[in-house]
């Protein structure tokens, strides 16, 4: 993996003639970010802009990678669901990437993908027969087999319960070490555990939240993650009125 | 369905049909008893055979090259937006045409053979074929093509390894309609003109006033395409249970 760029974005994001979002975002390179702000407000449609996807509305301003170098074919994404197909085993589901650009896929290298992630075991078996927590680690196997130095994340621990996303997170934020993330949340513990870079979303503008002096990974019970949790959640709350 | 639940509204159905023609008294040669029916089924049994096997063929080449050019247009129109937006108007008008009324031209196109019969059925199930498999295709999570084209996905390969795996269940729901429809074709033809099959058999019977006999054929008729739908039913359903890869799977 080559050294991870930063992103920035800049404009307004119009749906149906009203505006969605005006954004000035600043994504660090080789770090984790993680994009808060009420439902709606659209952190996703941030994420869809960055994949290249289409938004169904139109964005006026422009998206880059700080090295000057196209964002297409350098981005992995996770999303909320595992999207894990289901008549695949584990390891071809890891494989999935290769197959669907026509490459050969490295069979050993998804091996030691589903060891890394704990479910080394399980590479033969069908996605129906795993757990929820197991399925997400299957989809993060997935994610980091791409081997792309930006990836984004739309609520993909969401769904899990709370030890299982505990455990998740730290998963990720091992796995993921050096790439540049982007990660949309709903959870302000989540956000203060994890990120680099905390940015709150609104429909009219994007601003920085500061972040724990303490280096990601954070404790969950440490008392600077928690007064970040407890002031993004109070600020939240008010925003959302 | 446990065989013994067949066996009982087997036994409930012969009972019923043995206690109308008991009551109305009708005769022999409007409604004949299962007795004489079993009877003259024996009798026929060798002509009963060499037709039923012909229509099995003629349903059996229909139901399989029916459901492939069925599966090959579902995916030329889930591929192609364009030919979506032409093919598709004009497939739902050829089905305002009844099938059954093209039998007479296609009996004079193709002749008495097996032919006709066949281009017959494969009208018949063509357009459910068709239309499941091509519901199947187009209706897929949306998350499965976000995150295709994220990894850079190809239109065919997204089709190959998403779309159409997605889409068997579906297949086979349209496979599971074809299978009962495929014998209507197939004996339309016939009774408008074949020298061979049940319905050549059926009308043949009925111009020599053999009640009996036409009721048989009918009887194997529906026997073959129940056979025919338990069969397929299973296929669908493996084709379901691929799908969901649930075959022989456990929970952990």
């Amino acid at each position: 993996m080559t050294l991870s760029p930063g992103i920035t974005l800049k404009g307004q994001h119009r749906l149906e003639g009203h505006v969605l979002f005006d954004a000035d975002l600043h994504i660090p390179g080789g770090q984790w970010t993680c994009l808060l702000g009420r439902s709606g407000v659209g952190k996703s449609t941030v994420l869809r802009l960055i994949l290249g996807l289409e938004t169904g509305g139109e964005f006026q301003g422009s998206f880059a990678a700080t090295d000057g170098s196209p964002l297409a074919g350098r981005i992995s994404y996770m999303a909320q669901s595992d999207l894990l197909l289901p008549w695949l085993s584990v390891l071809d589901n890891i494989c999935i990437g290769a197959r669907l650009r026509g490459e050969p896929s490295d069979t050993d290298a998804a091996r030691a993908m589903l060891h890394r992630v704990g479910l080394a075991a399980h590479a033969h078996q069908k996605p129906a027969t795993l757990s929820g927590g197991m399925r997400q680690r299957a989809a993060l196997a997935r994610t980091l087999f791409e081997d792309r130095a930006i990836v984004l994340l739309d609520e993909p621990f969401s769904a899990l319960d709370a030890g299982t996303r505990a455990d998740m997170q730290e998963l990720a934020a091992e796995v993921l070490q050096g790439r540049t993330v982007l990660l949309v949340t709903h959870d302000p513990a989540e956000a203060a555990r994890l990120a680099h870079q905390i940015t709150v979303m609104s429909a009219q503008a994007t601003q920085n939240w500061p972040t724990p002096q303490t280096s990601a990974l954070r404790q969950i019970n440490a008392p600077e993650t928690l007064a970040c949790q407890a002031a993004l959640l109070e600020y939240l709350r008010g925003a959302s009125v | 369905m446990r065989l013994q639940d067949i066996l009982l509204a087997l036994l409930i159905g012969l009972g019923l049909w043995h206690a109308l023609v008991i009551l109305t008294d009708a005769p022999h040669f409007i409604l004949p008893s299962p007795r004489r029916v079993a009877q003259a089924a024996y009798n026929s049994r060798v002509i009963l055979l060499e037709n039923a096997w012909v229509t099995m063929i003629e349903v059996g080449l229909g139901l399989v090259i029916g459901s492939l050019l069925g599966v090959v247009t579902a995916i030329q129109l889930a591929m192609s937006k364009t030919a979506e937006r032409l093919m598709l108007p004009i497939l739902v008008f050829t089905q305002a045409v009844p099938v059954f009324a093209l039998a007479p031209l296609l009996t004079l196109w193709f002749g008495y053979g097996m032919g006709s019969k066949i281009i017959m059925a494969v009208l018949i199930i063509y357009f459910p074929v068709t239309s499941a498999f091509h519901d199947g295709l187009t209706r897929i999570d949306s998350g499965y093509r976000d995150l295709s084209v994220s990894m850079g996905a190809g239109k065919w390969t997204f089709m190959r390894h998403v779309q159409i795996p997605n889409a068997l269940p579906s297949l086979g729901s349209g496979l599971r309609l074809a299978a009962v429809c495929a014998p209507i074709g197939a004996v339309i033809g016939e009774w408008v003109g074949a020298s061979k099959g049940l319905g050549y058999l059926m009308l043949l019977a009925n111009g020599r006033a053999k009640i009996d006999l036409m009721f048989a054929s009918l009887i194997v008729l529906a026997c073959l395409t129940v056979i025919l739908h338990i069969g397929v039913g299973m296929l669908a359903t493996r084709l379901t249970r691929f799908t969901q890869g649930t075959c022989g799977n456990r929970k952990t």
